[in-house]
């Protein structure tokens, strides 16, 4: 079966299995930063934006995807090393693993909310788990970023 | 993880209702529950191209499409306006944000789970599911009907007036619920739901907390590794005397 997607910002036609997800998809398409972490639906690692929205690429079927406009780290580098920059500045990046899909999180929570207080950024990462479980630093990171960009409450 | 042999986006709902009479075909909803099983299917069917993810602001009821996602019941402005906080607050527990992108209000109502919490909302309000040859039915009654191979399109609920708040209890944040509960009333006459029992939700009516709190107690719960039956039938209470609380300052 054949899809069509817009892949950061490249159009691309492929050929995929009936059960292949959009996790598989783009792995194998050299979108290394998507990454699995729970095979449960549940921590948050292989978040993607589906058409601007964040989605669960282990979830999502890539036959679904077919038509739309795939966002994965590698598409927003520029954006992600800024706020890249945040992490590191409170120690937050720590092992590194849950970054990229904690990182497109708060880019798609950036762009959804609009003056988030410590609730809701929480509420909207509570999806995003760190195994190094240093949650802190990330909300400093977070806050940070966010009053630097003009939107966030203390 | 599944494994499908096809895939068909369904071009309209005879396509998808042919397809699913099929038992190794199945309607793929957002497919974040169907992901943690190992069945094999023949083919999976698709009903993302069909419009069915729609919120309809209607004349005397909301239609829900069985394609909307529980991020979109959680934000509505037309659910908020009609039906206050009930299906942000059922919602903004499960798992997190890229979860409910995925997940479809479809998914959790056909799938009838016992840990729903959509359901329990859904209950304490007046809804009828939409199925393709079935026609309307009462949410009450669909949830207690034998599976068939129907194919559910829409749930329809009915604009009362009545804002139902919602509780639940979990283990941690994000975990499936040990037990939920909704409360709405309509005329003086209250209807509470029990769902996590950890089987599906009950609808409990009464006209004082005193009655309901009674009936709770002699509905069955079961233990499972959340928590135990005993837990669980003093939870109920717990939850149902605090919403029965946040009931009577919001209508103060």
């Amino acid at each position: 079966m054949t899809i069509t997607v817009l892949l950061n910002g490249a159009k691309r036609t492929d050929e995929v299995q009936a059960d292949t997800t959009l996790f598989d998809y783009l792995r194998s398409h050299g979108c290394l930063s998507v990454k699995c972490g729970c095979e449960t639906s549940n921590c948050g690692l292989c978040t993607v934006h589906l058409d601007g929205k964040p989605v669960l690429s282990c979830s999502v079927p890539a036959l679904r995807a077919d038509g739309h406009t795939i966002t994965t780290l590698e598409g927003l580098q520029e954006e992600a090393a800024e706020f890249g920059a945040f992490l590191a500045d409170e120690g937050a990046e720590q092992c590194g693993y849950c970054s990229p899909g904690f990182i497109m999180s708060v880019l798609a929570m950036a762009g959804e909310l609009k003056n988030p207080t410590v609730e809701d950024i929480q509420a909207y990462l509570a999806g995003n788990l760190c195994r190094c479980s240093g949650y802190q630093g990330q909300l400093r990171a977070i806050q940070k970023y966010l009053q630097a960009k003009g939107g966030a409450k203390r | 993880m599944y494994t499908a042999r096809n895939y068909v986006k369904a071009e309209n709902l005879a396509q998808a209702w042919e397809l699913n009479q099929k038992r190794a075909n199945a309607i793929l909803g957002g497919g974040c529950w169907m992901r943690l099983g190992k069945r094999r299917y023949d083919t999976l069917i698709d009903l993302s191209g069909l419009g069915l993810d729609q919120i309809e602001d209607r004349e005397d009821e909301v239609a829900l499409g069985a394609m909307v996602t529980l991020r979109q019941l959680e934000t509505s402005s037309i659910l908020e306006w009609n039906f206050g906080d009930l299906f942000a607050r059922c919602t903004q527990h499960i798992v997190g944000v890229q979860f409910r992108n995925c997940a479809t209000l479809g998914g959790s109502v056909a799938a009838r789970f016992g840990f729903s919490d959509i359901l329990t909302a859904l209950l304490a309000l007046d809804c009828r599911v939409e199925l393709v040859k079935g026609g309307i039915v009462p949410l009450e009654q669909y949830v207690t009907m034998d599976r068939d191979r129907d194919v559910l399109v829409r749930v329809l609920v009915k604009k009362a007036g009545s804002k139902p708040v919602y509780q639940s209890a979990r283990n941690s944040q994000t975990d499936l619920p040990t037990l939920t509960c909704a409360l709405g009333e309509h005329e003086g006459r209250y209807r509470a739901v029990i769902g996590a029992r950890p089987q599906m939700a009950r609808v409990l009516e009464g006209d004082s907390l005193e009655s309901l709190l009674a009936q709770t107690k002699e509905l069955p719960y079961g233990s499972n590794m959340r928590a135990g039956a005993d837990y669980r039938r003093h939870l109920a209470g717990v939850l149902l005397t605090r919403a029965w609380k946040e009931m009577e300052v919001k209508q103060a």
